[in-house]
């Protein structure tokens, strides 16, 4: 059947700022709306770009805004929304071509908060045992995907782009939470300053964005507690 | 230092950027999947100046979607030792592995896992604080007496795990990384390696990496068919690259169809869910794994249920008449499947709209693992002929190398730990070559190859769009390169394939511009795919016999007395040349193969 799409275009070489164009393609009610996307490079406008790659919501490519809401293109279903599908890049990154925006700034946040183990003990001969316990402390924040959907709904980071944002606050919280990690104090020092945690309105916007269904504000409160009472 | 900090500003310009930009590394690494990650790591730490480029950011390879877990003998549930896991491995590639490079292999994996551990991977945990452990296809107690407990797991995420704390430990130690860098060719001459070409994603300038060894870990090429579970972006750019450079591929013949896809979507469900006691059944509503494999019954290896389930859809039991069959989780109870396989149960909800709780959920076959590939050898190097001769400096890891471990059939759980563990010893072979060797000479133009392959398709002024014969290719393909093969179906992929390749030299290329230009790579990728398809389909041809995934209706035997041996293709001037040499035997000799 025919299924309507508004895209917002923006091309570097022509354009001094963005424009919406309409398009239908022929899709079925159960397509994913990444596939009515590909429908329209494919057969329509083949200048048309995006970023995507796993197609099933676990590698984190297709972040976009869909109908005014942050969401993998790649898990959501035509029948689930509302036409014409209002299609737009993240917000608050800059656009480098139509639906692709520059993930540098991003990525480079992730790294400033030491995302990865930290523990210069010697090693044992086989695992370092941890309980199931322990290890459900950090589990919801392994899950992160580094999407950006989180980070670019949230208005705190709109307004303030030298915020951390929740993305990395989720990557602090993973290690700050596992009991193998030895630099918790350290990752509390950088999640601590005024572009950290305490920047965090509670807006859950981020959390109502995560496709990965992580609870970003409740761990960015867990931060928050942990910075006060350790 | 990102990418982005490394190049010029963006080219506005709309013809290609005349002078390529030429960095310097001892070692390159191509893919930043978990093969090519593991490999960064080891050369960081043996402080081997090295750079990862990959098309994709890091985090957004397909390792990231292995869902299931990984296979090592750590015993920690119940007894398991690796020779078990060699033999189960070498019964499973229906003997075509080289057991030699099995054994390192299975005793590898555990150290392997440990190390996973001690660099921050979450697995779950038994009651006593260990690495958990769950049951998986073809693995199996003492040689064949039953399922065992094998497969290490962080739920149904094991890859994301995986692929996440590499990355993690490659920030760590400062791995240098050009992200969306597409890589386009190997700079191969007198049969030493010096490097790549590749094309940066964000402004279309072209770069040459001078290096002293090079490393493919590129991934698989399932995008060759229609229904798959494998990503957008695996479409064998690495193999196909080494092919056009002269190197011959290895087993191709090989791919591996996954049970248990999503109907129609061919998003994979893990082998985990029959691991944590799920049933497949058919239209009528039978348990029809019972009647094939007594012993392991649900839990045989993935070519032989792929194989049933097709079989009791042609005897007309698929449901409701139907290409499709049931995976029953029902029983397993909530608890199980919101802990075990949440992320499974997930998609089952998110994209079919059924409960697994409650709901029978409808799966076919779906295209998965690419067996065949670059031939490497134990120490991950690539090996350029039937004698085995090294290609001086030129590695392959991961899905894009045929070591071979997987023979004509991967067990599940088993590439995962093939591409650690020949992933860090690529890692680690890379950095005594560079101790030793130094940077061979750059041939002058080294990139005319690729500038040429650009103006080719940005000049093209043809009718026929990318998607189309794509479609074209993937149908085909699935039709007659599938489960099931024939000579006549093979001929008739072949003679698609003529008419593929045709028609892609009138492929019009529509985006002219020189910022991310998907438009211009997804033509490189389908030529890529279209050359893959060709020896894929040329060496199943010549395979009279069936074994593991390649199962051929017209000689439905084993024939170990003329087949028992790689196939080696090479492509030059639109011909398929076909070699082969001989499998590594071991321990382990032939057997019929029965579960
Ligand atoms: C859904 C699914 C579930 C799976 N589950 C399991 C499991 O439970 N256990 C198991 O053992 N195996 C599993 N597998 C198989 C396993 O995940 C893969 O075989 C393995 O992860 C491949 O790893 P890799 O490093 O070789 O390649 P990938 O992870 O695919 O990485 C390839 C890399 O190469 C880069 N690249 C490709 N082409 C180019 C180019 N031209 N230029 C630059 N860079 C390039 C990409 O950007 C990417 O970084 C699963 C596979 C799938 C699809
Ligand atoms: S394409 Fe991977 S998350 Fe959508």
């Amino acid at each position: 059947m025919k299924v309507a799409l508004r895209i917002q275009r923006f091309n570097p070489d022509t354009d001094k700022s963005p424009h919406f164009e309409d398009y239908t393609v022929e899709s079925e009610l159960t397509d994913r709306i990444l596939d009515a996307i590909l429908q329209v490079k494919g057969l329509t406008d083949g200048t048309l770009t995006l970023r995507k790659s796993c197609a099933h919501g676990v590698c984190g490519s297709d972040g976009m805004r869909i109908n005014g809401r942050n969401a993998l293109a790649c898990r959501e279903l035509i029948m689930n929304h509302k036409q014409p599908i209002v299609i737009e890049p993240m917000k608050g990154f800059s656009i480098i071509k139509d639906l692709v925006v520059d993930m540098e700034p991003f990525f480079n946040k992730y790294k400033s908060v030491k995302p990865y183990l930290i523990n210069d003990e010697a090693a044992p001969a086989k695992e370092r045992p941890q309980s199931e316990k322990d290890r459900m402390k950090f589990e919801d924040t392994t899950k992160c995907i580094l999407c950006a959907c989180c980070t670019t709904s949230c208005p705190t980071y709109w307004a303030d782009s030298d915020f951390v944002g929740p993305a990395a606050l989720v990557a602090a919280h993973r290690f700050i939470f596992d009991s193998r990690d030895r630099a918790g104090e350290e990752r509390l020092d950088i999640v601590g300053e005024k572009e950290g945690a305490w920047k965090c309105r509670t807006i859950f916007n981020c959390t109502d964005a995560c496709p990965r269904g992580i609870q970003v504000t409740q761990a960015i409160g867990e931060i928050k507690r942990k910075e006060i009472f350790g | 230092m990102s990418a982005s900090t490394m190049g010029s500003g963006p080219n506005m310009g709309s013809g290609t950027d005349l002078t390529p930009k030429v960095h310097r590394f001892e070692a390159i690494v191509v893919g930043g999947g978990g093969a090519g990650l593991y490999a960064a790591l080891a050369l960081s730490k043996e402080k081997v100046q090295t750079a990862v480029l990959s098309k994709l950011y890091p985090s957004r390879s397909h390792t990231g979607a292995a869902q299931g877990g990984i296979g090592a003998a750590l015993a920690n549930v119940e007894d398991d030792n690796p020779e078990w896991h060699m033999y189960d491995t070498v019964k499973g590639s229906d003997f075509l592995a080289d057991q030699d490079a099995v054994e390192l292999m299975c005793n590898e994996a555990v150290e392997t896992v440990y190390e996973l551990e001690h660099l921050g991977l979450p697995f779950n945990r038994t009651a006593d604080g260990k690495i958990d452990q769950r049951k998986f296809g073809g693995h199996t107690k003492d040689h064949g007496k039953g399922p065992v407990k094998r497969a290490c797991f962080s739920a149904d995420r094991t890859g994301h795990m995986i692929l996440q704390t590499l990355y993690q430990q490659c920030i760590k130690n400062e791995v240098d990384f050009f992200d969306e860098f597409h890589v386009m060719d190997l700079i191969l001459k007198d049969g030493v390696c010096r490097g790549v070409v590749a094309y940066e994603i964000n402004n279309g300038s072209l770069h040459i990496f001078h290096a002293k060894a090079v490393l493919f870990a590129t991934g698989g090429s399932g995008r060759m068919f229609k229904i798959t579970s494998n990503a957008h972006a695996l479409t064998g750019d690495g193999m196909a690259v080494a092919l056009r450079r002269g190197v011959p591929l290895e087993d191709m013949e090989f791919f591996q169809f996954h049970p248990t896809g999503i109907y129609k979507m061919g998003i994979l469900l893990s082998e985990a869910c029959r691991g944590e006691g799920g049933i497949i059944r058919n239209g009528k509503g039978e348990r029809f794994m019972e009647r094939y494999a007594p012993t392991i019954k649900d839990l045989a290896p993935r070519d032989i249920v792929s194989r049933c389930i097709h079989q009791e859809v042609l005897e007309g039991r698929g449901v409701n008449g139907k290409d499709y069959v049931h995976l029953d989780l029902t029983h397993l109870g909530a608890e199980v499947i919101e802990k075990k396989l949440p992320d499974i149960s997930d998609f089952v909800r998110t994209y079919m709209g059924i409960d697994p709780v409650k709901d029978l959920i409808p799966i076919q076959p779906t295209a998965h693992y690419a067996m065949g590939g670059i031939p490497a050898n134990k120490d991950s190097e690539v090996v350029g002929d039937e004698n085995n001769t090294v290609v001086k400096g030129f590695y392959a890891a991961g899905e894009c190398a045929c070591v071979s471990v997987h023979g004509a059939n991967r067990l599940g759980t088993n590439s995962l730990v093939d591409i650690l563990v020949f992933g860090r010893r690529a890692g680690l072979s890379m950095a005594k070559y560079c101790r030793s060797n130094d940077f061979a000479a750059l041939p002058a133009n080294a990139d005319e190859e690729v500038k040429a392959q650009i103006d080719r398709l940005r000049s093209n002024s043809g009718e026929e769009r990318t998607l189309t014969l794509r479609s074209d290719l993937q149908a085909s393909m699935t039709d007659n390169c599938g489960v099931y093969r024939t000579e006549g179906t093979l001929k008739k992929a072949l003679s698609d394939i003529a008419v593929f390749k045709s028609r892609f030299s009138k492929l019009h290329v529509s985006d002219r511009s020189q910022v991310f230009n998907t438009d211009l790579l997804d033509a490189m990728e389908l030529c890529n795919l279209i050359d893959l398809a060709r020896v894929t389909v040329e060496a199943a041809l010549a395979r009279q016999e069936s074994r593991g995934a390649h199962y051929r209706e017209d000689f439905q035997k084993r024939d170990d007395a003329k087949w028992l041996k790689h196939s080696l293709a090479s492509l030059s001037n639109g011909k398929v040349d076909l070699k082969y040499k001989p499998v590594v035997m071991g321990k382990f000799p032939l057997q019929e193969r029965k579960y």
